[in-house]
């Protein structure tokens, strides 16, 4: 069991306070879906999360997980950016990811997961947004981590992808993960707690178990 | 050690696939050293002088050209962010990284050195000479290198900083590679002592510039 917890965090982007005042707490098997509109901060608390940039008040905390790590050290973090590189083929990217990660799967299987597993020679500089927007998502699976930060995943992925996502969140949420997402769209089903940004005061909603 | 090889392999396939620019140190090196001869004129004795000078100095050049992008392409495509998020140490990801790039642009800088050596006029123990100071020195170039890299990585044309930042630390190695050169060459001073300190500042780079670069990075995210 494992819990996710920040408390009074602000954070302060280019000289800008972006948001102060915040607090969240997640278990194991639950959902924070981060909304808002553009530029309340949800993509700067994921990479707060992340370890990527550094509170200007408050901690986050992580109970129950490895204490020699840190947060980001046991969390995925699939931004905006995909981490990919196009002169390599789909298999050496996530090759090389998962290696890289300490992941023990073999590759071709969680290619067939994502349903990339026929573009596996082809490089990525070839692939549409979705595509690699699932290879994205591939790396998820490729190595266990216990929290996943996924900042607006479902972008450009379709129908089939969105399904492929939602599985994928439910079933890292049911093996006992932590997701946070910052999303416009649904989260769910299953346990999420909303964190609204962009208000005066950042709003965590009691809608426990019902998906938005 | 599986994620410091995996790194090591991408980035040296990354190199020596299109756009990777591995070829383009070497091709620039030879291009000056080329140019040499045809604007000095046929003078020979000349050019068996500044001989090493011109190889060490088009090796220094050549080092240059891919190190901005060293760590600017894993920023601009977030793999910066998931080596920063990795569970290994930022220093040996980036001395790794390092060591990627000094094995596409350094090395065949230093294999392509004798043959150039030939249309300068070196004798065969200069020849020799530049070869091994310049796989002695080569290293520090991109070491050192790495840390202006790390500095301009936010910086969408930070091309041309990264020179001006780097070059002022490398003279001290242009100094020992070239003096270790004409040591073997003449022989009015023993070729151990300038090669010497040039091995230490290599080995220096090779601790210093990894540590300095995590740091930097670690203080330029934001």
């Amino acid at each position: 069991m494992i819990r996710l917890a920040a408390d009074e965090l602000a954070c302060v982007r280019g000289g800008r306070e972006v948001f102060q005042g915040l607090g969240f707490a997640v278990m194991s098997g639950e959902t924070l879906a981060i909304t808002g509109p553009n530029g309340a901060g949800k993509s700067s608390l994921l990479r707060l999360i992340a370890g990527l940039i550094r509170p200007s008040r408050g901690q986050i905390m992580l109970e129950g997980g490895d204490a020699d790590l840190s947060i980001g050290e046991q969390s995925h973090y699939l931004g905006h950016l995909d981490a990919l590189k196009s002169s390599l083929t789909v298999a050496e990217n996530l090759a090389f990811w998962s290696d890289f990660l300490g992941g023990r799967k073999e590759i071709g299987a969680v290619l067939r997961q994502v349903g990339l597993e026929e573009l596996a020679h082809l490089p990525v500089g070839y692939l549409s947004a979705g595509q690699r927007r699932r290879l994205g998502l591939a790396r998820l699976l490729a190595t266990e981590r216990p929290i996943w930060l996924l900042d607006e995943p479902s972008a450009s992925l379709d129908t089939a992808g969105q399904e492929l996502l939602a599985r994928m969140m439910e079933s890292h949420a049911a093996h006992g993960g932590i997701i946070a997402v910052a999303t416009h769209g649904q989260v769910g089903p299953g346990a999420v707690t909303e964190l609204r940004l962009g208000g005066r005061h950042p709003v965590v909603a009691a809608d426990r178990g019902e998906p938005r | 050690m599986r994620p410091l090889l995996a790194l090591l392999f991408r980035d040296m396939r990354v190199a020596v696939r299109v756009g990777g620019g591995a070829l383009i140190g070497v091709v620039f090196f030879l291009m000056v050293v080329t140019l040499v001869p045809f604007a000095i004129g046929p003078d020979l004795v000349l050019l068996g002088r500044i001989g090493p000078a011109i190889l060490w100095l088009g090796a220094l050049l050549a080092t240059l050209l891919g190190l901005d992008r060293l760590l600017a392409t894993d920023f601009e495509d977030g793999s910066l962010d998931l080596i920063l998020m990795a569970p290994i140490s930022l220093e040996l990801a980036v001395a790794t990284k390092a060591l990627a790039h000094w094995l596409t642009t350094g090395l065949p800088v230093v294999i392509a050195a004798p043959l150039l050596g030939i249309l300068l006029n070196l004798g065969p123990e200069t020849t020799g000479a530049v070869a091994l100071t310049l796989f002695a020195g080569t290293p520090a170039l991109t070491f050192i290198g790495v840390i202006g890299a790390s500095l301009t990585v936010a910086l969408r044309r930070g091309g041309l900083l990264v020179p001006v930042l780097v070059l002022p630390l490398n003279i001290p190695v242009l100094i020992f590679g070239v003096s270790a050169t004409k040591a073997a060459a003449a022989g009015t001073i023993p070729f151990g002592a300038p090669f010497a300190v040039l091995c230490a500042l290599t080995l220096m780079s090779v601790v210093i510039g990894p540590v300095a670069a995590a740091i930097a990075l670690r203080q330029g995210l934001d």
